[in-house]
């Protein structure tokens, strides 16, 4: 495995925002996740949850929520705005004010025609949605208090929204108030507060499920108006709720951090009288769940502990497998941090800031080492406005740190580093057509700089002493023009490969700045690529947990990666739940792939055998206490390091010493507010 | 050497009665029980003991009521029958012979003619595995029949009987083994199975310990080894099944059950807190805290409105649906360890023994029912494991009864012991047991044996010690003291080469006092505390001594633990006989010369009873019980037996109990005992469970009162005995009101009907003369069994009694010459 002088990075301060908002689409399968920082992001349900999508968020603006229409998502926030974005392009597209002052709720029909949004000032305004924007068309009966909660009926022709103490049936063809169900306060001291009904669900049947702050889940019937039943689910309150599609089941989240489930069941079987019974409870989370969304076959939560969490129904799935494992997301699924390989650098992207790092060093030997110098935060830069920043990059020579916002893409030249006496910076002047990028990446020799922009096009700009020139785009032939989220450069400087979010990994000769090829699309997206350095195999890693070798020069995979389809990755592999996230090479072992998710750092050896699913996957303890010759008949290609956790980068540094940047979620935790105090048994 | 088979074994008094849920009948009245070998029937408003249901000849241990009249109810024991019973006359209708031992029984209104059972499957008993079946009752007027035709339900089974349940109407069946809970559907025969893991990663522990069904909705509630209570739903889907999950008990829940109507879920376990959780309701729940010992059994009342629950302390506590308890039948208290002696009370005739933690618990064997607790600790118990606390672990009772020693100690598993000797004396005002004198440091160890001496004008304790001595403890030897308080104090101590005391006793007459050191047996003078002799049969240490009685007073026994049971001749101080013998237990008759040795050998307890004049066993039983007997008592019987068998005249005057390992309390009975039993039982009648109002009082007594005449004064006449009154009463009670005469008319004559008259005033002596004769029958009765010459005398005292008799005739026909029937007259005359 050989060894290596590790930097075990602890001071990038990361955070994730809470999670505010989920809403999914059944159509496409994805789920969509708004947080609190203002960050949207879209995961595939399909392809293990991978991260397809983040359109970085702005300072001061709040999402409160979000609604898919047809394959078009809409967010609107605290700000009075309503937002659509461009998910191929991932940025927002327009923003129109819904002139209600802030916006609590956002609630697309069924049919996909209208929007409704429930306002501050108490109107429930509706928005009808055309080719490429939406319409105000009007408001329903204004009300007194403001509308917290918005929930159509799925035949689109009433509208239940809670509010302060209760909640109203509108008709939306007249726009006229149907029914006004109360809900009851508290008892004791709570009485004198408000009863607010953070959410409701209005099913088909006619039932309308409300969660309020009284910690009651209550059934309500349309007809009548009246209380069918009432759960009480918690001592706090019941935050967010979410029926499935099928309306058999329901999930109510708590700011205890508990999903509790109902199900819509028939007491006697058999026969047709169902009822609401409370079922299950799941506590994943330590804060309050702001969000759930019950897809297919799990539920999905979010709250402000800033964690995803999938829990699967184990009744819905057909087959046990990895992929329907219980599945906690804490961290984006792309790099938040970049290095520069030959200076020992390292660029910490935050939402709204970079910070620059130059490594610490250290001097001894053994499993830890004395530190001489500690590491130095060389530079904090502040971005300029408010929006926050989608990618970043700091040149493999250290001079050059490019970051790109949604709007705007900037660079700085870092001078006279090597003397690190006189540190000043120019912001170059860019040209225009690098307006803005997806995705950014320096060449090895850090001439040039490749920026993925808009219809998977790269634009590709010359850096030198006096400046940075755009010297010209890469298309590819054909295919689809979803955003970029991968770009890799070979070392010879011949090779750049770009994989977009449809899956498509394009292959460049930047001598003739034309298409290459095109490696054939897998049906599981492409978490992390590289290019050899000296076969210029073409390495990816996918959502699935697959792996695959392309040869750039024969146009076709390589022989390891087809004797690795044939034979079939190890089962403790494949039941991995983070994708890796990073492919390295060793240069100093041309037969060493070295890969890294949020749990482990692996190098794959490709001279030696692939696993079988009988032999042992994790073998380094056996092979430990074996003689020198029998270890060859057990080792196989797949090592693994499990010493460090919750990984966020790990990078081979060109003096062979690791990087390996930690953020510990106690860290993460403790740094959250203060969940609810609860009671403990025996506490 | 007679192997009697008319004497056997029988749980009869002090068994237990949380073995099973009891049940309560359909009208609330009477709460069943299992206890032993019979079935209790128990008032659920008095709290008395009824009658019980003896038939069974094995351990009950399941009863239910009949679905089909709920006047019946059906018992199933060990000894491979089921009865079905008329439990308010106690009366047996029907057995059924099975054949083979049956565990638990299960019936639903759903099948008729059909019961399950739990049956034990495997031909060995260390590899347990039960069967549930069904067996179809064939219709047969005989008494007993047998059924033979029996179909198994399921060989996936768990041992406790609360992990089966029977589902809505009978439909299906649930029970749950391990980690597996089984659904039977009847109707399509198929069974859906559901598993949990053992463990998960929070440390939950899954395995089932209860199960129970919702008696409308088709939801099953389980109860889990960690306290969890699971309510499945759904459950004929493979996968779509679904359960939710209420989390209060803190260790594995015990028993649920539904209340009737379905509103309430019951459950209970090790808090002995009784939970009702609201059913459908999630978390909504009441307690009933601080009832006793951990909760085994709940069962509600088919009304709903009593719950029973049943408890490891051996107790049924009745509690009404407003969470109230109303009643509490206590059994005798078994903690894990008898530590004292069994004893009996001199006074009350009660068992003593260790009961609850801390006291003396006084239980009266003949009427099965706990008498009191004593506190002899006096502080509080903290129920934890795990601590050191004080436990009484010695007691004993002077010969009346008047006083009683107990010692307590603490600490024994660490070194630093503590003890207290603690004499209580018995007062008449109070009518119990009060503290006289503690002694803190009676000796500087540990305390092994203590007995009072048995001479009715002194009373003596002597205690030996680990310490090597061994002292005797006279009252108010002390001068020091205050005149009118007589407090406990030294009177000697005595030692023998420094060697330990392992035992002591007093002879009959307390003139002797023996003490064991080691391997010898001092034989002390208590009046000048001089040692007298000593006695010695190497090898082994003594283990128990007993002085003979009566006849055979000369004679000492000892036991020794390289089994030996020797014999001393005192007058000779020469040993008699010995025989090599394991004896656990050396219990003397104290009313006859009869001594029971318990043996233990190659795994099963042999019992002798033998004379110490006589070589010869008297009774010998083989194979008593398959465990160690330790502790074993003879209880004087309330009237003597006249068995003239050589074998159960032993019986006769005593009746031994032992308790095993197991913590059961057996005992022998004989055959004659029995049919007498089984007879009166049957004589018994519905009025004695007829609550007692005001009303029943005034018609109650008159009858009764009126029975005695009959049966006492006449028992040849012919001639119904009615006395005014009761004829009055009868024709009010038996006319139908529309044609009564108004009230005011019926008045003074109703009234006039209670009044004592003249002649019943006279009557008063006349009746006592009676009682008096009457008692006088009845020993001559007894003897007759015997001796047929008293027969003639008998029938001498029917002679005599008859001039009495007309004299009491001439008295009744005077009255009814007395009677007014002109009410008759006047509605007579009100018709037209």
């Amino acid at each position: 495995m050989g060894e290596f002088k590790v930097h075990r990075v602890r001071f990038f301060d990361y955070m994730p925002s809470g999670i505010r908002a989920l809403a999914f689409n059944r159509d496409i399968e994805r789920i969509a996740v708004a947080r609190m920082d203002g960050s949207v992001e879209v995961f595939h349900c399909s392809d293990r949850f991978f991260q397809e999508k983040i359109i970085p968020g702005r300072e001061q603006c709040g999402i409160e929520g979000l609604s898919w229409v047809g394959e078009r998502l809409f967010s609107a926030g605290l700000n009075g705005g309503i937002t659509e974005y461009d998910l191929t392009n991932q940025k927002v597209k327009y923003t129109i004010d819904a002139y209600g002052g802030p916006i609590w709720t956002i609630a697309g029909n069924q049919q996909g025609t209208h929007l409704a949004v429930g306002c501050e000032d108490g109107t429930v305004k509706l928005f009808e949605v055309n080719e490429d924007k939406i319409q105000f068309e009007r408001n329903l009966d204004r009300q007194k208090s403001r509308i917290i909660s918005l929930s159509w009926h799925p035949s689109g022709s009433k509208i239940a929204a809670g509010m302060m103490d209760m909640i109203q049936i509108f008709n939306v063809e007249t726009g006229h108030s149907v029914h006004r169900l109360l809900a009851d306060r508290g008892v004791g001291t709570s009485r004198s507060k408000e009863c607010v009904v953070w959410s409701v669900v209005y099913l088909s049947d006619g039932t309308i499920i409300s969660g309020d702050s009284v910690g009651m889940v209550k059934l309500w019937d349309d007809q009548t108006g009246t209380l069918i039943k009432s759960h009480n689910v918690t001592k706090c309150d019941v935050l967010a709720l979410s029926v499935s599609q099928n309306e058999d089941s329901l999930v109510a989240g708590t700011s205890e951090g508990t999903v509790v489930q109902f199900q819509f069941i028939s007491m006697v079987l058999g026969k047709d009288d169902k009822e609401w019974v409370r079922t299950r409870t799941f506590k994943n989370h330590t804060h309050d769940i702001r969000a759930v969304a019950e897809i297919t076959t799990a539920v999905v939560s979010g709250g402000m502990d800033a964690q995803l969490v999938v829990r699967p129904l184990l009744d819905k799935v057909e087959v046990r497998s990895a992929a329907s494992a219980l599945r906690k997301i804490h961290f984006p699924h792309r790099r938040l941090v970049s290095c520069a390989r030959k200076s020992g650098l390292m660029l910490f992207q935050y939402p709204g800031h970079l910070e620059l790092w130059r490594l610490g060093e250290s001097e001894g030997k053994g499993s830890s080492l004395f530190v001489k110098r500690n590491p130095e935060k060389l530079l904090h830069l502040k971005v300029k406005g408010e929006d926050h920043i989608r990618c970043s990059a700091v040149s493999p020579c250290g001079e050059w740190i490019v970051y790109s916002t949604a709007s705007k893409l900037r660079e700085n030249t870092l001078h006279g580093l090597k003397h690190f006496l006189f540190l000043f910076f120019q912001i170059s002047k860019l040209p225009m057509v690098l307006s803005s990028a997806n995705q950014l990446c320096f060449s090895s020799d850090s001439s040039h700089l490749f920026s993925a922009s808009a219809q998977s096009s790269v634009h590709i700009a010359s850096l030198s002493q006096s400046g940075c020139k755009f010297v010209g785009t890469l298309k590819p032939k054909s295919g689809s023009h979803q955003a970029i989220h991968l770009l890799a450069a070979s070392e010879d400087g011949k090779w750049l490969a770009s994989a977009n979010s449809d899956h498509e990994v394009h292959i460049y000769n930047l001598q003739t700045r034309k298409a290459h090829c095109t490696v054939p699309v897998y049906s599981s997206a492409v978490t992390a690529m590289g290019i050899h350095p000296t076969t210029n195999c073409l390495f990816m890693m996918y959502a699935d947990q697959q792996m695959c070798e392309y040869s750039i020069e024969q146009k076709q995979y390589t022989d390891w990666s087809r004797t690795v389809q044939r034979k079939g990755l190890h089962r403790f592999w494949m039941e991995r739940d983070t994708p890796c996230l990073n492919v390295m090479f060793n240069p100093q072992n041309p037969s060493h792939v070295i890969l890294h998710d949020t749990y482990m750092l692996c190098i794959i050896d490709q001279s030696l055998p692939l696993p079988d699913d009988k032999t042992q996957f994790y073998n380094q303890l056996t092979l430990k206490s074996l003689p020198e010759e029998q270890r060859k008949s057990h080792s196989h290609a797949f090592k693994v390091c499990k010493t460090f956790k919750d990984i966020l980068c790990v990078e081979l540094m060109s003096d062979q010493s690791l990087v390996v940047v930690e953020r510990p979620l106690e860290d993460v935790a403790s740094q959250l507010p203060a969940p609810i105090k609860q009671k403990k048994f025996a506490t | 050497m007679v192997e009697t088979s008319d004497i056997r074994v029988v749980r009869c008094g002090g068994s237990k009665v949380n073995l099973t849920p009891p049940i309560i009948s359909s009208d609330s009245r009477f709460v069943l029980c299992t206890s032993g070998d019979l079935v209790k029937v128990y008032s659920t408003r008095t709290e008395e003991w009824l009658h019980s249901l003896q038939g069974h000849t094995n351990q009950v241990t399941g009863i239910t009521l009949n679905p089909a009249n709920h006047l019946q109810v059906y018992s199933c024991s060990v000894d491979g029958t089921v009865k079905l019973w008329d439990f308010i006359d106690g009366i047996l209708i029907k057995t059924f012979v099975i054949g083979c031992p049956l565990f638990a029984i299960y019936v639903s209104e759903k099948h008729t003619g059909v019961l399950f059972l739990h049956v034990s499957m495997a031909t060995d008993s260390k590899n347990e595995c039960f069967q549930l079946v069904s067996v179809h009752l064939p219709k047969s007027a005989e008494q007993e029949v047998e059924a033979k035709e029996m179909s198994a339900v399921s060989s996936h089974i768990s041992k406790n009987p609360s992990c089966t349940a029977f589902g809505r109407g009978g439909e299906y069946i649930a029970f749950a083994r391990h980690l597996q809970l089984n659904v039977y559907f009847f109707r399509k025969q198929k069974t859906y199975s559901f598993s949990l893991k053992a463990t998960d990663k929070k440390g939950a522990k899954n395995a089932f310990t209860c199960i129970a069904c919702h008696p409308t909705d088709d939801c099953i509630a389980t109860g889990h080894e960690d306290g969890k209570i699971r309510l499945w739903r759904n459950f004929i889907h493979k996968k779509e099944y679904t359960y939710s999950t209420q989390h209060w008990h803190h260790n594995a829940v015990n028993t649920l059950c539904f209340t009737p109507e379905g509103t309430h879920l019951l459950s209970g376990g090790i808090e002995s807190v009784l939970v009702q959780w609201q059913y459908g309701a999630g978390n909504r729940k009441e307690f009933l805290p601080r009832l006793g010992g951990s909760i085994l059994h709940i069962s509600a009342s088919s009304d709903g409105q009593l719950f029973c629950t049943s408890h490891s302390d051996n107790k049924i506590t009745v509690i009404e649906s407003s969470f109230k308890v109303c009643g509490v039948i206590q059994g005798l208290v078994k903690g894990d360890a008898v530590l004292t002696d069994l004893m009996i009370d001199p006074r009350s005739k009660a068992l003593v023994l260790n009961g609850k933690p801390g006291h003396l618990q006084f239980y009266s064997l003949l009427r099965d029912k706990h008498l009191y607790n004593l506190d002899i600790v006096q502080q509080e118990y903290i129920y934890e494991a795990g601590l050191d606390q004080f436990e009484v672990v010695k007691a004993a009772f002077d010969i009346k009864g008047s006083w009683l020693a107990t010692v307590e100690e603490r600490g024994k598993k660490s070194s630093d012991l503590e003890f207290f000797l603690k004499l209580w004396a018995f007062d008449e005002r109070t009518q119990s047991f009060v503290l006289n004198t503690t002694i803190t440091a009676a000796h500087t160890d540990r305390i092994i044996s203590m007995c009072f001496s048995s001479s009715e004008e002194t009373t003596m304790l002597v205690t030996a010690a680990e310490d090597s001595q061994f002292k005797a403890w006279c009252q108010g030897a002390d001068a020091d003291t205050q005149q009118d308080q007589n407090f406990w104090s030294c009177d000697f101590v005595g030692s023998y080469h420094k060697l330990n005391p392992t035992n002591c006793s007093f002879s009959a007459d307390s003139s002797l006092l023996a003490v064991s050191f080691q391997e010898v047996i001092t034989i002390w003078s208590p009046d000048t505390w001089e040692m007298l002799t000593t006695l010695c049969q190497p090898p082994g240490v003594i283990r128990d001594l007993c002085f003979g009685r009566l006849s055979c007073s000369k004679y000492l026994l000892g036991t020794t633990t390289k089994n030996l049971l020797c014999c001393w001749n005192l007058l000779t101080c020469e040993l008699e006989w010995s025989t090599s013998v394991d004896v656990s237990k050396l219990q003397p008759d104290p009313f006859s010369e009869n001594v029971a040795a318990f043996s233990y050998q190659s795994k099963h307890t042999d019992l002798f009873v033998f004379k110490p004049s006589e070589p010869r066993p008297l009774f010998t039983n083989k194979n008593v019980c398959s465990e160690k007997v330790h502790r074993a008592v003879f209880v004087p019987r309330e009237e003597p037996l006249n068995s003239c068998d050589e074998s159960t005249q032993w019986l006769n005057r005593s009746q031994l109990y032992f308790l095993t390992q197991n913590m059961d309390l057996l005992t022998f009975s004989t055959a004659t005992e029995e049919d007498r039993m089984l007879s009166s039982s049957k004589q018994l009648v519905i009025d004695d469970s007829v609550a007692v109002t005001p009303f029943y009082l005034l018609l109650g007594k008159h009858r009764q009162q009126q029975q005695k005449l009959n049966t006492q004064s006449h028992p040849v006449s012919d001639k119904p005995q009615q006395t005014q009154g009761s004829v009055t009463i009868k024709e009010l009670l038996h006319t139908p009101a529309h044609v009564l005469p108004a009230a005011s008319v019926l008045c003074s004559m109703f009234v006039n009907s209670f009044l004592i008259s003249n002649t019943g005033v006279q009557q008063d002596p006349l009746r006592e003369e009676m009682d008096s004769e009457k008692e006088e029958e009845d020993s001559e009765e007894e003897m007759e069994a015997c001796d047929s010459q008293q027969e003639l005398r008998a029938q001498g005292s029917v002679d005599e009694v008859t001039p009495k008799l007309s004299k009491a005739q001439e008295r009744e026909l005077k009255r009814v010459r007395k009677t007014d029937f002109s009410w008759m007259a006047g509605l007579i005359d009100s018709k037209p």
